[in-house]
């Protein structure tokens, strides 16, 4: 083994060969590594499909490559295995009933959370407005806690 | 109710659901064939090379369908209680040897007993695909129009015998 | 006999935890000094007695005593010494442990820098740390047991996991750990606070630097979580949005909405209920965090091995802790005072605002991280929520903060007007959208994200600048340096805290629009082109290390047929577990990354190889450690440290008067 290499290392340029892509075709490879890292390595604890080298993602890997080969959609592909293992092989959930809250909660959230910060900010605005002895207190406390560093 | 309980509340109900999480197993995945009609196929018996297995052989009855292998540490596991099973002569468990050597297998059987009176031979694991098989052992209920009626992930244990798969055979087979 | 002592360490930390827990807080409730003065030495003693514990440990692990169970579980005779010390938290029970000694590293922290709080206060907050520790302890001595022994002795260890075996394991877990626990400083002066119903501005001084020291560890402890699964997990990806990443990340959403809601209370003691809430938040989410590493309930990458009788009990404790001090909050809370008064407009506004948006992203990650438990538990379905989820909800919630980000450090405090802030940007705002349009095309691949993300690097940088630019047009002074030198430290500490996010962007960004990758099928002699980087493999051969034995490919780099580097990546094997690790090899560059990690052997010497050019990705962790940078310049300012006197003590009493007045 290391002869070898020490001879390849040798007579290097004259052998320097460009090296063969691992799929076949190049156009496949690239559909099936986007369809990939959406799907989930079901015998793994949390990894893509693409990342695992677990002996069914190489199963799974094998047959969606055919299905490209084949022509089939993305559609048709993610419907053959979500007919099989359901939507947890999806990262990405698909949105329905049960994942509305999933998909729209984050917006919902934030929504509120403006809601609340103008309602609150409003709120306070009204209420706080004639208190001035609020500011002037403030004040003193901050002179206090600023009063060290002018000494020290 | 006051805003500032808001969050105690919020925090209330995530504790609950954690507290169910702890009851659940987030590495099994239910098989979304239950209800659906078995996935034909076509393959070669184990014993009998020349002979084909065919679900389509088995209508007309209630079976059971037993994806293992002989690499398989929970297939041994599993294994008395299919033997158990297969000495009742309560359901006949239809055995498919998943992505296998051949004379391991053989040697496998001979060694811990054959529960099964077929065993078709999964070689590539493409029928396995088609059952969404994820993981060996996984057996899977099959009623006599050949629907899915339920499937077990991981060993087929005493209870889970017990409890949920010889009752809904009784009840297949009253059918 | 060592583990002996370790484990009775323990129980006697137990003791002093409960009384520095139970006596200090009822002193201070019933105003005993006596009972209050026990805090401080027992917060002393309790460091020292889980040092005892760890180094009892840490001897048993470099002593190689398989007769201790955890050691026989997590090493190995053939383990170098240095590994064999990181694997004292390799698992559960020793991170555990080393979560606990940090824990009590905090409390002697604020034993020695809590001469300026009255004493009340500071035996509050002694004691509340002291409860948590009670948790952890017994935590340990029931269900987690590092010093359990193993009758009779294993003759060798089972190993540390290989994945672990890695200098970034070294220091991860305890950075990581110094800014989980580092909140329970701030949710302790919280919980004191909320006792002692004096929640007021000085509160929030007393909090900013302990929280801003546990943010910066938590953001250094999260890049190089990062970093590591970079290198070591060989697919080249820095972030999966697995759930134990997001464990760690809502923490630091939460501590960094509140680093900037102190900021407000500080100034302005406004927003005190706000911010208390995200103080407890911070804390509770690191707690949840390790719940959910811990407890088996969600798969993971990087989860324990689980056990549910030890899910049951951080469950439980997480449901007295969070529980406990959320219904002090919904308790004390309604009768805290509102503090001075601004503008919807202004420097608070905005840091409100800001707020508002990374505690939605907080909660939007915490729901995709929890959601598959949710529908599991209600029998609705198994889902997965992966990486593409989590982009498409995160990007847009991340683009208007950072976006504020570059308005905010020019608002004026107390109201700020909308077109004044525009006149003063405009320039900004050109220069970034027009250099953002047209960067992407010089270099050669326009799409919108790549656009959107430079521009808002470029907006965080320009904004950063013309901030800096006002901010010495204000101040007298001779010459330029002088006058940079009078810009305060704080404010020097949140610009580059900011142009650190920016840096972070860049890289993201980068990462994302350029990226390639190659698999390939490499001879030997063969050469294979990525990114203007041409690769010739030399072979590979075997080598043999201290615990493993690895197939090691040589590959010489070149660029324009000029030789730049030479890449080892291996193939290891792990006897001990039988595990295959992929090394891969790394040129690290300023502006681009080379990558290349073995897959399989092929026929004749053949290897199958994957390689990536990732143009900028160190920019991820630069900008994550440029961050910390600022924080750390941040807390060095000056006006922290006259929060170190005693007169402070007077503050409390004016806020007191006036929010009684007003409340």
């Amino acid at each position: 083994m290391i002869w070898l290499a020490l001879m390849m290392l040798l007579s290097g340029p004259a052998w320097a060969e460009e090296a063969r892509p691992l799929g076949d075709d190049p156009v496949v490879e690239a559909r099936l590594k986007t369809l990939a890292v959406e799907l989930r390595c079901l015998v793994c604890q949390n990894q893509t499909l693409a990342d695992s080298n677990a002996p069914l993602a190489e199963d799974l890997r094998r047959e969606v490559r055919a299905m490209i080969v084949k022509n089939m959609s993305d559609q048709e592909i993610i419907e053959f295995l979500v007919s099989r293992y359901g939507d947890f092989v999806l990262y990405r959930p698909p949105l329905k009933l049960t994942t509305t809250v999933l998909w729209v909660g984050p917006f919902v959230l934030l929504a509120v959370g403006a809601i609340a910060l103008v309602v609150a900010l409003k709120r306070r605005g009204q209420k706080v407005a004639d208190a001035a002895i609020t500011e002037e207190e403030h004040r003193r406390v901050e002179q206090l806690l600023s009063e060290g560093v002018k000494r020290s | 109710m006051s805003r500032f309980l808001l969050p105690l509340t919020i925090f209330a109900v995530v504790v609950g659901f954690l507290a169910v999480g702890l009851t659940l197993n987030p590495r099994e995945i239910p098989s979304p064939l239950v209800g659906k009609a078995a996935p034909d196929f076509s393959l070669p018996q184990l014993h009998e090379q020349d002979k084909v297995f065919s679900p389509k052989d088995l209508a007309g009855q209630v079976w059971l369908l037993n994806f293992w292998a002989s690499w398989c540490s929970g297939c041994k596991t599993e294994h008395p209680v299919l033997m158990q099973i297969a000495n009742s002569g309560a359901v006949p468990i239809y055995g498919m040897d998943y992505k296998d050597q051949r004379d391991e297998a053989l040697t496998w059987l001979n060694r811990w007993g054959n529960p099964y009176p077929i065993v078709g031979v999964d070689l590539v694991g493409r029928v396995g695909i088609d059952y969404g098989v994820y993981g060996v052992p996984e057996t899977y209920v099959i009623d006599k129009q050949g629907v899915i009626r339920y499937k077990q992930i991981g060993p087929v244990t005493e209870e889970a015998l017990a409890k949920t798969i010889l009752p809904l055979v009784k009840e297949l087979q009253a059918q | 006999m060592i583990p002996e002592i370790g484990h009775f360490a323990l129980i006697l930390a137990l003791c002093v935890a409960l009384v520095q827990g139970i006596l200090p807080i009822y002193g201070a409730a019933i105003d005993n000094a006596a009972l209050m003065s026990v805090a401080k030495p027992a917060a002393r003693l309790q460091f020292l007695l889980v040092l005892t514990a760890f180094g009892c440990l840490a001897y048993a692990f470099a002593a190689m005593d398989f007769s201790v169970l955890y050691v026989a579980a997590t090493s190995n005779s053939q383990l170098p010494l240095h590994y064999r010390l990181a694997a004292i938290w390799g698992a559960h029970e020793g991170s555990l442990l080393l979560w606990t000694l940090i824990l009590t590293i905090w409390m002697f922290a604020v034993t020695l820098f809590s001469a300026h709080l009255p004493e009340a206060t500071r035996s509050r907050i002694l004691g509340v740390m002291g409860l948590v520790s009670v948790g952890f302890l017994l935590f340990m001595l029931t269900v987690s047991n590092p010093f359990e022994r193993l009758i009779p002795a294993a003759p060798d260890g089972r190993d540390l996991n290989p994945l672990l075996q890695d200098p970034g394991m070294v220091i991860h877990p305890p950075m990581l750990y110094m800014g989980y626990v580092g909140f329970s400083v701030a949710f302790a002066f919280a919980i004191a606070a909320l006792l002692g119903g004096n929640l007021d501005a000085a509160w929030a001084r007393w909090s900013r630097p302990w929280t801003t020291v546990a943010w910066c560890f938590l953001t250094v402890g999260i890049a190089m979580g990062s970093g590591w699964a970079y290198y070591e997990l060989g697919w080249g990806g820095w972030w999966f949005w697995d759930p134990v990443e997001n464990a760690s990340f809502m923490p630091w959403l939460a501590g960094t909405a509140l680093v900037h809601s102190l900021a407000v209370t500080d100034k302005r003691g406004g927003f005190k209920v706000w911010t208390v809430l995200l103080a407890i938040m911070a804390f509770s989410l690191s707690l949840l965090g390790t719940f959910l590493v811990r407890s088996g309930v969600l798969t993971s990458v990087h989860a324990f091995a689980t056990d549910p009788k030890r899910g049951l009990f951080i469950l439980a404790f997480l449901a007295i802790v969070i529980g406990g001090s959320l219904a002090l909050y919904a308790w004390r809370a309604p009768r805290v005072g509102l503090g001075g008064s601004f503008a919807m407009v202004s420097r608070e506004g905005m840091l409100l605002a800001n707020n508002v948006l990374l505690v939605a992203a907080m909660g939007s990650v915490l729901l995709g991280t929890l959601y598959p438990l949710f529908l599991d538990a209600l029998d609705l379905g198994k889902i997965s929520v992966g990486p593409p989820y989590f982009d498409s909800v995160f990007v847009p919630l991340m683009v208007p903060a950072l976006f504020l980000m570059g308005i905010g450090p020019l608002a004026q405090w107390k109201k700020a007007s909308v077109p004044d802030l525009a006149q003063r940007l405009k320039w900004a705002f050109g220069v970034s959208v027009v250099s953002a349009i047209t960067l992407p095309i010089v270099m050669g691949n326009w799409t919108p994200m790549l656009s959107l993300g430079l521009l808002l690097a470029i907006w965080i940088v320009t904004t950063a600048l013309v901030t800096l630019r006002e901010r010495l047009m204000h101040i007298t002074g001779s010459s330029v340096m002088e006058r940079l030198a009078s810009v305060p430290r704080s404010y020097w500490g949140m610009l580059v805290a900011h142009c650190g996010i920016a840096v972070f962007i860049v890289g993201v960004t980068m990462v994302k629009g350029f990226e390639t990758e190659k698999d390939v099928r490499m001879n030997v002699g063969e050469t294979t082109t990525i990114g203007n980087y041409t690769f010739r493999f030399d072979g590979a051969h075997d080598v043999k290390g201290p615990n493993y034995t690895a197939a090691r490919g040589t590959f010489s780099v070149s660029r324009d047929g000029r030789e730049i580097t030479v890449l080892y990546p291996e193939k290891r094997r792990y006897p001990v577990q039988n595990q295959i690790m992929t090394e891969a090899a790394i040129d690290t560059g300023l502006l681009r990354d080379l990558y290349v990690s073995l897959g399989e052997p092929l026929d004749d010497g053949a290897w199958s190889v994957r390689l990536y050019h990732k143009p900028f990705i160190d920019w991820i962790w630069g900008g994550c450690f440029i961050m910390a940078v600022g924080g750390v310049l941040a807390i060095s300012d000056r006006r922290y440290r006259p929060a170190w006197r005693r007169e402070t003590q007077e503050a409390p009493a004016a806020v007191e008067t006036a929010r009684r007045k007003y409340a």
